[in-house]
């Protein structure tokens, strides 16, 4: 077997994609990824390939997403589902620290953080941009969060890129997606050309290599990567939705007032599902959970969202009362005030909140109508 | 040295399953550290022994059916330092406010062989509805962990941590997949206070809204997109008109699609 480099290709053949798994599972990696449950194509832990979505489609559009059975046996035919990464890097309910009574003091005992390194098997462009927005938050400034940090140091990531887009989906517009350019150690191309399946296989790291010392491979043939390069703008030209971001930063800040805001919280429900969705979203509240005798305290951390009364909770008062205010917190942190704290947008395309919001909201029709200007307000003279 | 008082609890009933007041006694692992921390007065289903009050917390079950709870409960308040009202019952008025929104005399016609014995408002209606109340535990019946978590916070002086978010947030903490989005099934977490732990959905169920309205329930526009997914207004009335029927966001929903189902 010749050693391979960073950018090398090779040719995985189906029958084979069982060895891909063996070889990470003998490197000590506990695959996770897609497998379907409960009529959505979610991750979770797998153990082979007949645990992957064969097969499988989802169809998806504004509050409404389905399970379909596609023609070929594809593995990784599909887009994104409701639960993104974050739920391994970023437990939704975590516990930190625990405190205990000793004498008339007290001792903390941080939450140990454990666990095999995780490879996630399946991720799709606009995922690991998800990831390295979430990066930024947890590990880009001074204090680095230890449990996301130590998770995630492990974490091998071995992407697929999209040979088809979905009904909400924007990562054109967004600058992520759908080819894969940094940041994943192995970049997988699914290739169904009559009767033969195959995978296109990029190196990205010396992790991925190593991954691959195990699992055979052939050369790539001259014209495979023009094959993916294909396959990929074919996902890039069915886009379901897209999103002008010319000026989004001022466009939003500068629109506060904008009688959209007004339309968009009769709709929305405070339901927070499109801030539980999104793979950047990192809201969080933190709690001490004393027992009854207070003898011992421990403190969780749970996701929480903007959409919640609770978030901006003071003096027993909430100072985003209303739908309105909360829905352009989330929006215009999103996509504008995002930029200035971190340095990237907040969004990365992949279209969840828009497929999840049990109503149908989207953000990309909220910001075109944003656009739009007000009609300027009736004046006494002109009403009469 | 003398011992320090412990708190005195009293746990009262009014028109209800008992099912909250079974929620203690189901605190099996807890309940020796609650009766250490407490003093248990008044717990006619745990025990007959009766301390008289005042009570520090008193836990009441039910809601205000007759006249004379309605009287019962302003000498529970009197002798009460907090109050906390637990269960739908207590809260909203309860299954049995469905009464409100139909005429009484005729239900007793119907019912019952001599109705002249039955004495019996026109109303179940909230403890709140009569005396000054200090929290609510939601839900039908109560949770377990939201009640220790009330206790622990009366004991400790401090607000209890029991969000009025949605069901919808615990649903995605555990990692459901929402049965509204992907199989078209109605459900009321949307509007629904959290706090069971999104049970239903997590087989394949919508929410039946057995914890009462979240912070900022928007039925209106949960409404039309339960029409979108098929349902007819006497449908959308009968799902909000359960355990929570008299909580006032539930009931003006109920009500609402009345007015639709009735218009021309
Ligand atoms: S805001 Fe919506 S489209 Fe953008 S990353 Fe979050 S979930 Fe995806
Ligand atoms: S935008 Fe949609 S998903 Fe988000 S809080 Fe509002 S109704 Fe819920
Ligand atoms: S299943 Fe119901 S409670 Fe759960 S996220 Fe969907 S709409 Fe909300």
């Amino acid at each position: 077997m010749d050693t391979l480099k960073v950018g090398d290709r090779r040719v995985l053949e189906r029958h084979d994609f069982p060895s891909l798994f063996r070889a990470l599972q003998a490197k000590g990696y506990q695959v996770v990824g897609p497998t379907v449950r409960d009529g959505a194509i979610v991750y979770d832990q797998l153990s082979g390939v007949d645990d992957l979505p064969v097969g499988w489609t989802d169809r998806q559009e504004a509050g409404k997403y389905r399970l379909e059975r596609r023609k070929d046996e594809a593995l990784f035919g599909y887009t994104v589902g409701p639960f993104s990464w974050k739920k391994f890097l970023y437990p939704s309910h975590e516990r930190l620290w625990t405190a205990s009574r000793d004498g008339p003091s007290f001792v903390i005992t941080p939450e140990p953080v454990d666990g095999p390194p995780l490879a996630f098997l399946g991720m799709r462009a606009c995922e690991l941009a998800g990831v390295s927005v979430q990066d930024r938050v947890f590990m880009g400034g001074p204090y680095v969060d230890p449990g996301y940090a130590a998770r995630r140091r492990k974490v091998l990531r071995i992407a697929v890129q999209c040979g088809q887009a979905g009904g909400t989906c924007f990562c054109v517009s967004m600058g992520t997606g759908p080819g894969v350019q940094e940041g994943a150690d192995l970049i997988v191309t699914e290739v169904l050309e009559g009767k033969r399946h195959y995978f296109l296989v990029q190196v990205g790291s010396s992790e991925g290599a190593a991954v691959l010392s195990d699992v055979p491979l052939k050369a790539a043939a001259p014209d495979d990567p023009a094959k993916a390069d294909a396959i990929v703008s074919r996902a890039a030209a069915s886009m379901g939705r897209a999103l002008d971001t010319d000026g989004i930063h001022d466009l939003l800040l500068k629109n506060l007032e904008h009688p959209r805001w007004e339309i968009v919280a009769r709709r929305c429900l405070s339901c927070t599902n499109c801030t539980m969705v999104c793979p950047t979203c990192f809201c969080s509240n933190q709690e001490e959970v004393p027992d009854l005798a207070v003898e011992k305290v421990e403190r969780w951390r749970r996701w929480d969202s903007c959409f919640n009364l609770g978030l901006t909770e003071m003096h027993g008062q909430a100072v985003r009362k209303t739908n309105l205010s909360r829905y352009r917190q989330w929006l215009t942190h999103k996509l504008a005030s995002w930029h200035d704290q971190f340095g990237t947008s907040g969004c990365v395309g992949c279209g969840r909140c828009i497929t999840w919001c049990p109503v149908g909201i989207d953000l990309t029709e909220e910001v075109a109508a944003i656009r739009t200007v007000p009609p300027a307000p009736a004046t006494s003279e002109g009403k009469k | 040295m003398t011992e320090a008082r412990k708190p005195r609890l009293g746990v009262f009933k009014f028109a209800s399953c008992d099912g909250c007041q079974l929620s203690i006694l189901d605190c099996e692992d807890e309940l020796l550290a609650i009766t250490g921390a407490v003093d248990i007065g008044d717990f006619r289903e745990a025990s007959s022994a009766v301390l008289e009050g005042p009570y520090d917390l008193s836990l009441v079950e039910g809601s205000v059916t007759t006249a004379h709870d309605a009287q019962r409960i302003k000498e529970i308040r009197a002798q009460s330092k907090a109050l906390v009202t637990i269960g739908a019952c207590a809260t909203a008025g309860g299954i049995q406010a469905l009464k409100n929104f139909g005429n009484v005399d005729e239900y007793r016609r119907v019912v019952y062989a001599r109705p002249e014995y039955i004495e019996s408002l026109a109303t179940s209606t909230a403890i709140a509805d009569h005396v000054p109340v200090d929290f609510e535990l939601r839900g039908c019946p109560i949770s377990k962990v939201q009640l220790l978590e009330a206790l622990s916070a009366f004991l400790q002086g401090r607000a209890p941590n029991l969000p009025n978010e949605s069901v919808c947030i615990e649903c995605k903490r555990r990692g459901t997949v929402c049965v509204l989005v992907a199989h078209g099934t109605p459900c009321l977490g949307p509007v629904t206070q959290a706090g069971c732990g999104a049970i239903c959905p997590a087989f394949n169920r919508g929410c039946y809204g057995c914890f009462g309205p979240q912070g900022t329930p928007n039925t209106a526009s949960l409404t039309a997109e339960l029409k979108t997914l098929g349902m007819a207004p006497p449908a959308v009335q009968r799902l909000f008109r359960t355990f929570n029927a008299n909580a006032p966001a539930f009931k003006a929903a109920s009500e609402a699609a009345v007015a639709e189902a009735k218009a021309p």
